[in-house]
């Protein structure tokens, strides 16, 4: 497991060199011979692009903070904390999984929202069945897909429909909020329930139908430093940084809600 | 010709070991983590058994259409020349080494909703693939069948065919050949094709999530209920893994013995 991690770990890192290379970012590789080794960054799959944002501004502050990051779905990153990966810092989507860490001795103090999300129905660019709301998804004949209860998002989606008071039985209950945006984006479902950053990240194919506050759901991102971290210092660095306004207001760029 | 016993040399013995311990301490690990006093009543809880029902349907199914269009293909590929084969055939066994969520994306743009011949679907008859069974059955095909195709075509090539013209010099007509004295001569060569066909549909998962996506009862085969169940259940992952490892294995042992000559 630890060596499988290790590759994995390694292999991210190469991925993030070569992106980092791509765009032409000043790398902050090898620019020193006493450069401080990483902190290492475990965050929730809805947070990639926001937080890769991140890492590349925390590399600008004095001193420079360097981060690498594994992203999947936070159950995924929960089991791999608990199996021994090497992490300093956690970033999970939604509380029940960082408090299995809590839970376990894992975690280093307590745990700070930075972060909220909301739920939107996502159409098709244009909207072409003309949605408006929950209540629109229990016509007859159209294609909705929901991610599966097990997952945090398929727990959101079931909250907000039981609120809606609507009932509707997907055609599909897919494994994370990407394969919703995905079917719907090909076409293949007329609708699904997701975060509005990943409608934000789903590009011009789709757009977002918003969901009122009454019948919304806000899901709070909490980041702790991890007790396994070895960089303790520069992990508590990290997890200021995003919480400081310049954080926020990476997060803001990306559609997150502030704490 | 009878060999007795021979030594074997350290290093290969070592290897071998080695090589062994691979696949068996994975093995192993599952089964030391397995929570076995929950065995019963993990895999009888509906959403197992509607799992494991709809897994033997949809691969049972996949194997029958793997078996009526495969067949035919092989014996093309085994029998006719003709320009292009080497071509054809390394394109109808891609999925062999496709990634099966590119299958299954390949799929919907061949017969999803928006795909080439599902939108002439859809408009004609009505009919959408995508979140039916039948879409799943479908994804299993697409990444099974290969097996199958490959298997049938080397039994076609490695049987002796003057049997076939002797049978011809007697008077047979073609179709009496192909039924009375090639399907026969190939048998062992189909049954084991079939099998890893439908050991193959049984463990599909990739592409039958994305063209078929994930409903109970309806397309959550038993692959996919093992990936949500790690989320919630990890426990019945376990066994519900445990039971796709055994009739797999099941399989393999049976068809070494029985069909491939136990050496």
């Amino acid at each position: 497991m630890t060596a499988f991690i290790q590759i994995r770990r390694s292999s991210l890192v190469a991925a993030v060199g070569l992106v980092a290379a791509a765009c032409g970012s000043p790398g902050p590789v090898s620019s020193s011979p006493a450069a401080p080794s990483p902190v290492t960054v475990f965050a929730a799959a809805s947070l990639t692009a926001a937080f890769q944002s991140m890492g590349s501004a925390a590399g600008h502050v004095n001193p420079p903070l360097l981060t690498e990051y594994n992203f999947a779905g936070s159950p995924t990153l929960v089991a791999q904390i608990q199996q021994g990966a090497p992490v300093d810092v956690f970033a999970s989507a939604d509380q029940p999984n960082m408090q299995k860490l809590v839970d376990g001795g894992l975690v280093m103090g307590s745990p700070r929202v930075f972060a909220t999300n909301r739920l939107q129905i996502v159409v098709a660019a244009g909207n072409p069945k003309g949605i408006t709301g929950l209540a629109d998804l229990v016509r007859p004949g159209l294609v909705v897909v929901l991610c599966a209860p097990a997952v945090p998002c398929g727990r959101y989606a079931a909250q907000a429909l039981e609120k809606a008071g609507v009932r509707i039985v997907p055609a599909s209950e897919e494994t994370d909020v990407k394969a919703v945006i995905g079917k719907v984006s090909l076409g293949e479902a007329d609708a699904g329930i997701v975060y509005v950053t990943d409608v934000r990240a789903g590009g011009a194919k789709v757009q977002g139908i918003a969901i009122p506050d009454t019948q919304n759901v806000v899901a709070a991102y909490p980041i702790a430093v991890m007790k396994a971290a070895s960089h303790g210092r520069a992990a508590q660095a990290f997890v200021d940084f995003v919480l400081s306004p310049q954080g926020q207001r990476i997060l803001a760029s990306f559609a997150f809600g502030g704490p | 010709m009878f060999r007795g016993r021979q030594p074997v040399p350290l290093p290969i013995g070592i290897l071998a070991g080695a090589g062994a311990a691979f696949f068996i301490l994975p093995l192993i690990g599952l089964m030391l983590r397995a929570p076995w006093a929950n065995l019963w009543p993990d895999l009888t809880a509906p959403e197992s058994l509607l799992a494991l029902r709809l897994s033997l349907v949809a691969s049972l199914s996949a194997t029958a259409l793997a078996l009526v269009l495969g067949l035919p293909l092989a014996w093309i590929y085994a029998r006719v020349v003709f320009p292009g084969r080497t071509v054809l055939r390394a394109l109808t066994t891609l999925p062999m080494v496709l990634p099966p969520v590119v299958g299954g994306v390949a799929l919907l743009m061949a017969f999803g909703r928006r795909g080439l011949l599902g939108q002439i679907l859809d408009a004609a008859f009505g009919i959408r693939l995508p979140f039916t069974t039948a879409g799943a059955v479908m994804a299993e095909t697409f990444v099974a069948m290969p097996f199958l195709v490959l298997t049938v075509e080397a039994g076609l090539r490695s049987m002796d065919r003057r049997y076939e013209d002797a049978a011809r010099t007697l008077g047979a007509g073609r179709w009496t050949v192909l039924r009375r004295v090639t399907l026969p001569l190939v048998a062992p060569s189909l049954f084991a094709g079939a099998v890893l066909c439908w050991a193959r549909a049984l463990g599909e998962f990739g592409a039958t999530i994305t063209f078929a996506g994930n409903f109970p009862g309806r397309t959550q085969t038993l692959p996919l209920a093992v990936y949500l169940a790690l989320e919630t259940r990890p426990d019945a992952a376990i066994l519900l893994s445990l039971v796709l490892l055994v009739v797999s294995l099941v399989v393999l042992v049976v068809l070494r013995d029985r069909w491939l000559g136990s050496a």
